[in-house]
């Protein structure tokens, strides 16, 4: 009887799990994005060009996010692993 | 110069703390107590091999001379360790459970174990390297000079020449002792992954000092030096966008194929899980050592005299402001980023050296074969370290021959472009099932040889190896073969011109080479295990165990792994059989396991062709499964055989129960023939006697009594002499001594004569005998007495047995195969087929008894045609009895 009470719980479980692969999956693509938008930037030489510190404090800010955006998802990777072997057992 | 001695003695005091540091960490693993050495934090600071000494001095260097554009350097490989479940996962995976030693192992694995490839893919990874090396030398023996110059002492160029050799001497110690002090099965080096770790550290460390210090110690904060930035040089967004692209992929795709950063990524990858950590904490490790290049570029700009070599300004930033300290810290972070990127290098390089060109050379010259050859274990540590101190002189040598002018970004990338040449093999290989070695080959020749054309040729400077004219107009006038313009589109920066024109036609020759060939099998097993890693990773092909002997195995694999590590691997492979003792069975698992192991070690190509020279077989080839094929079909053959066999068997089993019935039969038939020979000769024998004593002992008897009884007498001594005749003549007949008296005549005349004997004294119920004398007019050559004796009979019989009210019978003469054939049909009931057999046997009569006869006349008969070379058969089937007499063919031509 209990076991029929989990299933729900666990195909959610897994379900939540595919959905995280999928946005590990997905990461760099937004990366790769966010890292082409300096190749719309002007590039004449007068005014309106982007300024260096603009464009650094840009790159580097989407570096901020991949790298706290992996983390979050290795982590929780982690955890949901570790619940797939919980369940294993 | 005080200061000089004071970093000479820092210096040796670092290097003899990496020693240190990694010979303890040697020792704790071998103690079993390196638990920490294989955190995902050592794996992810050994990762950081990427940023060499070029990273170090050269970035600042870059972002003075073309701003922002050092960032894709970096960003590159953040993207891919960020998509790390794409790739790198899968990279690892394979790397693990098919014990990859290195990327040429890898390559080499993939398509078939092809040493071939093996050789191209370490020649070009050497090439590649070679300058990579070269330029670590040089930044090492500048950043000295820059030191030392900064005192005042000005260094010759012999000192420099001299200082480089010593750092090189000084790396290949570093690098055998830690890299080559055991054949670890798993080609783990815990002493130099510490220490790289530990670098890491330095030179991140000693980066962010020098940060630091020009932020705020001399920029005055973040907002007043990110102004400063925009009023430089570099203070504008200038970004080609074709280079910004392409110097993205390429450094993703070199940071992918480099040997030293496979080296550190998938050979000494402890635990996959580590990659889940390194996938964030190197992205971020990358983007703090990136941070403060420009800052420290543009203060540099800014704080230095125009025309100074912005490549160290990480080191003249401090020097010129007074802060030795700093200077020093930052030397030593420079000469870090340079040694652990020459150590892992020269440890890759030699370890694809030693497996794929010493070793199968050095096997190949040992006739002998590889069990009873001398200690392998030996030759491979040796090849092993020859092969570092040839990688790290030839980068030496490099260094001294170019003179160290070109600046250091620009040979770093050309050495990046070299090697991303294995990308499009590296991931048709382990996504593409179709890829083959032929595809790989042609690949990688075509994308070298444009790279070499297009990029590394011309970097030497037009004039020296490629002459202005060829670069102005092209090989021979061919405009459309400029180096730099391919199909004479100019404008294109050269360095995104090399590398689109290489890697898309290496990626287009790869594929059409591969789709137009046919991989071998052991490529198509190889290519299934390599794309479906995470489905199955058990290898694909098997050994044929049976023949191998397990102690030559043994012997080899002590000599390779290790004596006590061979032993233990053995009796752990016993114990798992189930056997005793230290010998396990060679089952095909067991060489599998043994072959991966000895991979470990020798490279799997090597492991194969040493495990194949034992056990005899070298792997699955189309011609084993021909042959396997082969056999199966014998099997089926002979099985068919067998059964047609046993068939015939159960066929003459048949027929012996068949003559076993009717020797049955013929038993009883020979007893019921005597008692039917003494009944035969009783019964007329008992009306002879009781006559007889009739007239001899009666007086009155009248005299036609007397003729009546006496004649009886005489009847039935008559039936007894023809029934003693009978017996008599198919005695002699059986016996073969029957003297035939051949004869010519007419088979009409026969007929007609036995016709007529046949049916003397037959009355009014003598059958009608129907005849056709055209086709009976046959001269015939044989005993005519005994044919007609043959038909007498037959017709006699037809006359005394055939029970219709009309008899007839039809005497039909003709044709079969040659042979002449008289039939005698009756219009009667015919002999019931249980009959049939046994009518020709002696004493055989048809069912009621109604006409006296001894049932000799058939036996009689069937021996009369035996004689004469011919037969007489019952013939079934004709509404009637049917016999079927046969004369042969001589009979009936010789007398025409």
């Amino acid at each position: 009887m209990s076991a029929k009470h989990n299933i729900p719980f666990l195909e959610r479980q897994s379900y939540r799990r595919r959905r995280l692969i999928d946005t590990i999956r997905m990461l760099p693509v937004i990366g790769a994005v966010l890292w082409a938008v300096p190749l719309l930037w002007r590039q004449s030489e007068d005014s309106g060009t982007v300024l260096t510190s603009d464009a650094i404090i840009y790159i580097f800010l989407v570096w901020l996010l991949l790298v706290v955006g992996g983390g979050w998802l290795a982590h929780s990777l982690k955890r949901s692993n570790a619940e797939e072997q919980e369940r294993g057992r | 110069m005080g200061t000089l001695n004071i970093l000479v003695g820092v210096c040796l005091i670092y290097v003899v703390f990496l020693f240190l540091i990694a010979f303890a960490a040697e020792r704790a693993a071998l103690e079993g107590k390196g638990g920490w050495l294989r955190s995902p934090l050592i794996y992810t600071l050994s990762l950081s091999i990427y940023c060499t000494a070029w990273t170090f001095y050269g970035a600042v260097g870059y972002a003075a001379r073309s701003g922002l554009e050092y960032l894709t350097i970096y960003i590159g490989p953040s993207l891919v360790m960020i998509g790390w479940w794409w790739l790198l996962r899968k990279l690892v995976r394979i790397g693990r459970s098919q014990r990859i030693t290195s990327i040429a192992d890898l390559i080499s694995s993939r398509y078939g174990k092809s040493n071939l490839l093996a050789v191209g893919v370490t020649v070009l990874a050497v090439i590649g390297t070679t300058p990579y090396i070269a330029l670590q030398l040089q930044s090492v023996t500048v950043s000295f000079d820059v030191f030392s110059s900064a005192y005042g002492a000005e260094l010759t160029e012999a000192t420099q020449g001299s200082n480089a050799l010593l750092v090189a001497a000084g790396l290949t110690l570093f690098t055998i002792v830690f890299g080559t002090r055991n054949l670890d099965v798993n080609e783990r080096h815990h002493g130099v992954v510490m220490a790289v770790a530990v670098e890491a550290i330095v030179k991140l460390f000693a980066l962010l000092a020098v940060g630091i210090f020009v932020v705020w110690g001399l920029g005055g904060g973040v907002s007043e030096t990110l102004a400063r930035i925009d009023a430089s040089e570099i203070g504008q967004w200038q970004m080609r966008g074709d280079r910004w692209a392409m110097l993205i992929f390429l450094s993703g795709a070199a940071f992918l194929c480099l040997p030293r950063m496979f080296q550190v990524m998938v050979v000494e990858n402890e635990d996959e899980d580590h990659l889940r950590t390194a996938s964030w904490a190197f992205p971020a490790y990358l983007m703090i050592m990136s941070l403060f290049v420009v800052p420290i570029a543009v203060v540099g700009l800014d704080l230095m005299p125009a025309g100074s070599n912005p490549d160290f300004f990480v080191l003249t930033v401090p020097l010129a402001t007074g802060n030795d300290a700093l200077a020093m810290l930052s030397f030593i972070g420079g000469f870090s980023s340079a040694t652990s990127m020459v150590i892992v290098a020269a440890l890759a390089l030699s370890t694809m050296v030693s497996n794929h060109i010493v070793m199968p050379i050095w096997l190949s010259t040992q006739s002998v074969g590889a069990s009873v050859s001398g200690d392998v274990r030996h030759v491979v540590l040796l090849s092993r370290r020859i092969s570092i101190g040839a990688v790290v002189f030839l980068g030496y040598l490099y260094f001294r021959l170019s003179g160290g002018g070109s600046a250091l970004a620009s040979m770093g990338l050309i050495s990046f472009a070299g090697v991303a040449q294995f990308l499009p093999v590296l991931i048709g290989g382990i996504f593409w099932r179709g890829a083959t070695r032929t595809g790989a080959f042609v690949g990688l020749t075509v994308g070298f040889l444009i790279w070499a054309y297009t990029l590394l040729l011309p970097s030497f400077g037009a004039g020296t190896l490629v002459s202005e004219t060829m670069l102005a107009e092209g090989p021979m006038g061919m405009g459309w073969l400029r180096p730099q313009a391919f199909f004479g589109i100019t404008g294109m920066d050269p360095l995104v011109h090399a590398v689109f024109w290489s890697i898309l036609l290496n990626t287009m020759s790869f594929f059409i080479a591969s789709l137009v060939g046919f991989p071998s099998p052991l490529e198509r097993l190889q290519g299934a295990q390599f794309v479906n890693v995470f489905e199955h990773s058990s290898t694909p092909q098997s050994w044929g165990g049976s023949l191998a002997q397990t102690e030559d195995l043994m012997v080899m694999a002590q000599r390779i792994i290790g004596a006590r590590e061979a032993q233990n691997l053995f009796e752990r492979e016993a114990k798992r059989q189930g056997m005793s003792g230290l010998l396990p069975e060679p089952s095909p698992d067991f060489l599998q396991r043994l072959e991966r192991e000895l991979a470990g070690s020798v490279g799997a190509a090597t492991a194969h062709a040493m495990i194949g020279q034992i056990v005899g077989g070298a792997s699955v080839s189309v011609e084993d499964l021909m042959a396997v094929a082969d056999e199966t079909a014998q099997m089926m053959e002979y099985s068919s055989r067998l059964e047609a066999k046993s068939e015939e068997q159960a066929r003459t089993a048949r027929q012996l129960r068949q003559a076993n019935e009717k020797l049955t039969l013929i038993s009883e038939q020979k007893d019921s023939f005597l008692s039917q020979v003494s009944h035969e000769l009783r019964t007329p024998m008992t009306s002879i006697r009781a006559f007889s004593e009739i007239l001899r002992d009666s007086d009155r008897l009248s005299e036609d009594e007397k003729i009546k009884y006496s004649s009886i007498i005489h009847d039935e001594a008559l039936r007894l002499t023809r029934l003693l005749d009978d017996l008599l003549d198919l005695s002699v007949l059986e016996s073969g001594r029957v003297n035939l008296n051949l004869q010519s005549g007419s088979l009409k005349g026969i007929l007609d004569h036995a016709v007529s004997s046949a049916l003397t004294g037959a009355g009014e119920y003598k059958i009608r005998v129907e005849r056709d004398s055209a086709v009976e007019d046959v001269m015939l050559n044989t005993d005519l007495d005994r044919l007609s004796q043959v038909f007498i009979n037959l017709i006699g019989n037809a006359q005394k047995y055939c029970d219709a009210s009309v008899p007839k019978l039809r005497i039909e003469v003709g044709r079969s195969t040659g042979a002449l054939v008289v039939d005698f049909i009756d219009n009667g009931s015919g002999i019931p087929k249980a009959e049939q057999a046994v009518i020709f046997e002696k004493f055989s009569r048809t069912g009621e008894q109604r006409v006296k006869g001894a049932g000799l006349g058939l036996a009689i008969c069937r021996e009369i045609m035996t004689r004469l070379g011919g037969a007489v058969e019952y013939l079934p089937g004709q509404g009637g009895a049917a016999f079927r007499v046969t004369l042969p063919e001589e009979a009936a031509l010789a007398a025409q």
